[in-house]
């Protein structure tokens, strides 16, 4: 019996380990051919590269590209991420407390408007929502395309169905009378939001940042609409794009390319591990 | 101010934020769309749109790309839904057994899931292009060498399917592996003394308990595979072209693409809008179809 378990027990091992080579074999790829010249690269594109020190070249090559313009595209996408995530998350909060608290038809109907965009997808709304915000400059002089306040505009409109969703589930569960003593301690609606429900929400904030993180990071389609491939803002995906199109053989500096692209989300896994397994599970579940 | 006055006020002051920007973003658009599916609409600044009533619906239906695109995306959807799975179960199960650094290994499974649509679709198109045939040259392997999976629109699709599921496995895995670790040891521990082996206790004990953990992983899998673009872009960009029912056609421009290109490229808009509405349509009838099914199959064991 023992010597039947320490056998399955290497065979599973070795399956593993297998499956686990295969998977992070397309990073391995990125990694060696990020090192290569153009011309090592067509000739052996599996080999280890001849010297190691052509990564810098090649970085360098990214980092002042004028396509990519690396510094600028991961500040943008920092920003965009950033600002969205905090504005989603807190005016998500404020309308699913009141929808909660409130009992009233139209805050039931306004909750169930919130839900039905949970089913609506990017592409039956994307041309409109040009052409909307487009108007919307026409008639109070305000642009929308191509500017930050724009994106993540439209990142609140997409992303506050899902966390409307959970917030409302996680506030029916935080008993009343916690509000109402403080309403008689005499705080204002707004002092009680701020200074209670929100420190008890903090769980689901971070589990809504974790998926709107991702999401918005690695978008693409929607910022291509609103922001432009090719124009004064981009963000990295974007950078990406414009840079893949324009140079279609060069995978030497392509690879780099996606080699700096992935680093600074792969950075923040290894940082936040723990968190963002479990916050992207219950955020599934729900 | 009285009261309830005052009540009121901070309602619609807390909601409005959202609600505004949802109401800009998605449900004005949503109707707009509408509207301009059944016109001539252009986008073009200064033209109107003139009511056309279903002239564009017809012209989807007559369409042979369309008909072409919407098959094609039922077959990637199906193949996806069952690749992914299959690979995040197993990986689950493996993650899950008594072997050393799991952990670990469940990481290096889910770390695909971070790498955005777009960049891993280059990473792909380089492997699918380079990398394999140099393999096959490596180990002398010819049909490997002579693979042009990205010329041949008979391949070209089980190529954006591996890159799918290289991307999105890893991510549902984590969601068997929460159901696994909820099936009761005991359960399992007491069918082996009474003899179960490894295929009745995975049907009859494991698969039931996290029938559950189906409903959402095939919703999310089925979904995501319907409305899948970013990979598409940068690995195949729609083709290579094949021919259906006598008329050249992309053989990878799957739905969402296709209505982009109908709409960009093509410079129809309403049509585009159009084939988005019915998109949406097809998309709520078979995921609200999907969930109704396994939520039945998940009573009934």
């Amino acid at each position: 019996m023992g010597n039947k378990k320490k056998i399955t027990k290497i065979i599973l091992t070795v399956v593993t380990v297998t499956l686990f080579l295969f998977t992070l074999f397309p990073f391995f790829i990125v990694l060696i051919n990020s090192a290569k010249s153009s011309l090592e690269i067509i000739s052996d594109p599996i080999a280890f590269p001849d010297k190691w020190s052509q990564l810098f070249v090649n970085i360098k090559e990214i980092w002042t590209s004028p396509s990519i313009r690396y510094a600028s595209s991961v500040y943008t996408s920092a920003i965009i991420t950033i600002l969205s995530l905090i504005t989603i998350s807190i005016f998500s909060a404020m309308a699913a407390w009141v929808l909660v608290r409130k009992k009233s038809k139209m805050s039931t109907f306004v909750f169930l408007l919130f839900i039905s965009g949970l089913i609506i997808p990017f592409q039956v709304v994307m041309f409109p929502l040009v052409a909307l915000f487009r108007m919307i400059n026409e008639a109070i002089g305000l642009p929308m395309l191509r500017t930050f306040h724009g994106m993540i505009f439209a990142y609140i409109g997409f992303g506050a169905p899902l966390a409307v969703f959970m917030f409302h589930g996680f506030i029916k569960s935080i008993p009343l009378e916690l509000e109402e003593a403080a309403l008689i301690d005499g705080c204002s609606k707004t002092q009680i939001f701020f200074l209670i429900v929100m420190p008890i929400l903090k769980p689901i904030f971070v589990t809504i940042s974790i998926l709107n993180a991702i999401w918005i990071w690695n978008d693409f389609l929607l910022p291509s609409l609103i922001l432009g491939i090719g124009q004064e803002i981009q963000t990295i995906p974007l950078a990406i794009a414009a840079f893949a199109g324009s140079f279609v053989k060069k995978w030497d500096l392509i690879m780099t390319a996606v080699l700096m692209a992935a680093f600074p989300i792969i950075v923040g896994f290894i940082l936040g591990q723990k968190h963002i397994i479990k916050g992207m599970v219950s955020g599934s579940i729900k | 101010m009285n009261r309830h006055v005052k009540d009121k006020l901070v309602f619609w002051l807390f909601l409005a934020p959202a609600l505004i920007s949802f109401l800009v973003v998605v449900v004005i658009p949503f109707f707009m769309g509408l509207y301009y599916s059944m016109t001539d609409w252009t986008a073009v600044a200064d033209l109107k749109a003139n009511w056309v009533g279903l002239e564009n619906y017809k012209a989807m239906f007559s369409s042979i790309p369309f008909q072409y695109s919407f098959i094609r995306t039922f077959l990637f959807t199906l193949l996806s839904v069952l690749s992914i799975n299959f690979i995040a179960l197993t990986f689950a199960f493996l993650v899950t057994r008594e072997i050393k650094f799991k952990n670990f290994y469940r990481a290096g499974f889910f770390i695909p899931n971070l790498i955005g649509g777009l960049v891993l679709g280059y990473i792909w198109q380089f492997i699918f292009k380079s990398v394999v045939p140099a393999i096959g040259s490596l180990f002398g392997i010819n049909f490997l060498e002579e693979l042009l999976l990205l010329a041949d629109p008979n391949l070209t699709l089980f190529g954006l399917i591996l890159a799918f599921t290289w991307q999105y496995a890893g991510y549902i895995m984590m969601i068997y592996v929460a159901a696994l670790l909820n099936v009761p040891q005991e359960l399992l521990e007491a069918s082996e003394i009474d003899g179960a082996n490894f295929w009745q206790k995975l049907w009859n004990i494991t698969v039931p308990m996290i029938a559950q953990a189906f409903t959402i992983t095939s919703f999310l899998t089925l979904v995501n595979s319907f409305k899948q673009y970013d990979i598409i872009v940068a690995l195949t960009s729609g083709g290579p072209t094949t021919i259906f029912k006598g008329q050249t056609v992309n053989s990878t421009e799957l739905l969402a693409v296709h209505i982009y290109n109908v709409a960009f490229k093509y410079n129809n808009m309403a049509e585009g809008q159009a084939r988005a509405i019915v998109f949406f349509l097809v998309l709520s009838v078979v995921s609200i179809g999907q969930v109704y099914y396994t939520k039945k199959r998940e009573v009934e064991m």
